[in-house]
């Protein structure tokens, strides 16, 4: 991950050290999120850590693909993290909290089930907010070049000739 | 390259627009003698510019001032500023569009006469018919080269291909094939073969395929009768007391209003600014709009009932690799009412790469429901349905004063709501299309709503009678008769076909019908 991978001279031992956990899913620290095995960290500077942890946590349940690890999804939110952004997005991760309060969660993010965090995200589908960040994914996500190959895309093929002597016709199970 | 002409010269042509239409009558007038000024909105990409990506292309190429929309079509909802994927550069839409070049069937030229009276439907039939276009379609085709005329060979099939036609071979279908594309199965005219590389959408960077934009402009360039000035935006088409068109306003490439005089002024913009820059050109002789006694410019907007099927299968099928309209089901093109609805439709393969599938294949879906379809995307096969839709005349494009352009204009509002055929018609596609993909195995298919339009058809349509429509049957207008329209705007009705081919034969018609008008004296 890009922007991330320089953070990892904090050590696993650092992070742990430094942090409390959120959820299973996430490492928070004082300005920063990171994978419980410290595989990648993100900084953050507009956002309270604990909000991008859970903005992360609602971009995989929006769209949800286990075979892609949480950076990508924490590359597709990162644009939240600046000051202009940053108003509208923790009131919006506090109402996904006091909606998961009001079904006897801590907050959003301590929800075991998937199926239990949908069901908040049902109930606020038709929000600005929601809108915001499901179409905001659509290409932050999506149009990330190093998730294609993660879902067999190949994307471009001009620089290699096309596939006219590369399998445009390959087909074998007809 | 062509000397410019002046801003006052009144003896020149004025083309609005280089797309299929534009860009074609350009090159037929300057092949024929004639000085044209080309004004076209966008700038100019050739294949060393096209970009091998999805949003990366379509930021380059897409038509992407504000447009407003209305109605009960899903597009409204999902995509509410962008009803058409369409292209602002020189050659227009020719260098998005598939390729796909198609006759109309002969019935279709008499919709009203074929197909009887349809409720809330404005048919009619078209001033000309396929006798009248055959050996203007002759000329479209050589010009094009479109494979399997003219004993050209037709293209070897994709993967998505295969799929597509042994499924439709299970299902009996018989008019199964690689298409009649505007894409090189070998070199022609100068132009290399395709290299099965994808991304049609995003123009050929082999120029494989025929698009105005490397062909038609820079020959009529050559002939020094043609000029095109690029970023030109027209505004508004003016008149002298007598009513006849005497130039245009339009704002340069650095924003600056300039005026070019004329001789006659030909409008190909496509079915949202052709009519809206009639409308917007409303003077106190016309207080409705330039050409439209009838009340018609702006009505009968068609946009080709459309819809895709996707098929999952549980081996992959990597449909992005090759020619993105790879082929074409032709048994469900006719007209046979039995089926519950009046025209047809085809289907024909189509491949998005993982970033437009996922904007496209459920606008607004999220969910496993959604990403599941996603995660197998490797496996996955794809068609497009184009079928007839029904003109109506509340289907219609006007101003949105509440909003305007970087110019200040205002906007083209473009309401569609979906007639009961064209819902009828869809629904047996969808079945069709998933039966297909039933019988190769698919363990999952997607019947997918359609994208924003690309086949906008019928704004300013052709009619025999000046009561009925906006332009006769060479594409001048009724009511001036030093203005002509010469793009898809034109069309009197939809036809099942994708439509570049026929507004490339009209456009070549017109060019001969207006060459004859001036050496007549009549222009």
């Amino acid at each position: 991950m890009t922007d991330t991978k320089a953070r990892q001279g904090l050590s696993r031992r650092d992070l742990l050290a430094r942090s409390m956990a959120a959820g299973a899913s996430f490492v928070v620290g004082s300005s920063f999120v990171a994978a419980t095995d410290a595989a990648w960290a993100m900084e953050t500077t507009a956002l309270k850590p604990e909000t991008m942890a859970t903005l992360i946590q609602m971009a995989r349940d929006i769209y949800p693909h286990d075979h892609l690890a949480d950076e990508y999804y924490a590359i597709a939110v990162k644009g939240y993290d600046v000051p202009e952004a940053a108003g509208d997005v923790e009131a919006g991760i506090a109402g996904l909290n006091a909606a998961a309060q009001g079904k006897g969660h801590a907050d959003y993010l301590s929800i075991g089930w998937e199926r239990d965090r949908v069901d908040i995200l049902r109930g606020i589908e038709d929000s600005a907010f929601f809108q915001q960040v499901r179409g905001g994914l659509v290409t932050g996500l999506y149009n990330q070049k190093a998730v294609w190959p993660l879902f067999g895309y190949e994307g471009e093929s001009y620089s290699k000739g096309g596939y006219i002597n590369r399998g445009f016709d390959d087909i074998t199970w007809l | 390259m062509a000397a410019p002409f002046d801003l006052s010269d009144d003896s020149v042509i004025v083309v609005i627009g280089t797309g299929a239409g534009g860009g074609v009558l350009s090159n037929e007038l300057a092949q024929r003698g004639v000085s044209v000024v080309a004004l076209e909105a966008g700038g100019r990409y050739l294949p060393e510019d096209y970009v091998n990506d999805e949003w990366e292309s379509f930021g380059q190429l897409a038509w992407l001032d504000p447009r407003t929309t209305s109605g009960d079509w899903r597009v409204a909802r999902d995509f509410s500023g962008l009803p058409a994927w369409i292209v602002k550069a020189v050659g227009g839409t020719t260098t998005h569009w598939a390729g796909a070049s198609l006759r109309f069937q002969d019935h279709e030229w008499k919709a009203a006469t074929n197909y009887g009276p349809v409720q809330g439907a404005n048919l009619l039939d078209w001033p000309i018919d396929g006798a009248e276009m055959a050996p203007w379609y002759d000329k479209a085709e050589k010009k094009l080269g479109v494979t399997r005329t003219n004993d050209m060979p037709g293209l070897p099939g994709c993967n998505n291909y295969k799929v597509f036609e042994a499924g439709a071979k299970k299902l009996g279908y018989t008019e199964v094939h690689t298409g009649r594309m505007a894409i090189n199965a070998q070199e022609y005219d100068g132009r290399m073969a395709c290299q099965q590389t994808g991304f049609c959408f995003q123009g050929c960077k082999w120029g494989a395929k025929w698009s105005a934009a490397y062909t038609d402009i820079p020959r009529g360039e050559a002939t020094g009768n043609l000029e095109v000035r690029e970023k030109a935006h027209v505004a508004r088409i003016l008149h002298d007391d007598s009513g006849t068109v005497t130039g245009v306003e339009y704002f340069d490439a650095d924003g600056n209003l300039q005026m070019q005089k004329a001789r006659a002024v030909c409008v190909a913009g496509n079915s949202f600014e052709s009519p809206r820059l009639l409308l917007n050109s409303a003077s106190a002789m016309f207080p409705d709009g330039l050409a439209n006694s009838s009340g018609q410019v702006g009505r009968n907007y068609m946009r080709h009932m459309t819809g895709s099927v996707y098929g999952v299968f549980d081996q992959p099928v990597k449909m992005w690799r090759g020619t993105t309209m790879a082929g074409i089901i032709q048994d469900e093109a006719r007209h046979d009412p039995s089926r519950g609805f009046v025209g047809g439709y085809e289907l024909e393969t189509l491949a998005l790469g993982l970033p437009f599938m996922a904007a496209f294949l459920d606008p607004g879906g999220w969910g496993r429901e959604f990403t599941t379809a996603l995660d197998a995307y490797e496996n996955m096969a794809g068609m497009w349905i184009v079928g007839e839709d029904m003109p109506q005349e509340t289907n219609r494009v006007t101003l949105n004063h509440e909003v305007k352009d970087q110019y200040g204009l205002p906007v083209a509002n473009v309401h569609f709501d979906d007639h009961p055929n064209d819902i009828a018609m869809r629904n047996h596609a969808y079945t069709q299309g998933a039966a297909i993909y039933d019988a190769m195995g698919a363990t999952r298919t997607l019947p997918t709503p359609p994208y924003p339009s690309t086949h906008n058809l019928g704004t300013n349509r052709m009619s025999e009678n000046p009561r009925d429509g906006v332009v006769n049957k060479w594409g001048r207008t009724h009511d001036i008769p030093n203005l002509f329209v010469s793009d898809g705007s034109q069309f009197t009705t939809g036809a099942a076909e994708n439509p570049t081919l026929t507004i490339v034969a009209l456009a070549i018609r017109q060019a001969d019908h207006i060459a004859g008008e001036l050496s007549r004296g009549n222009l």
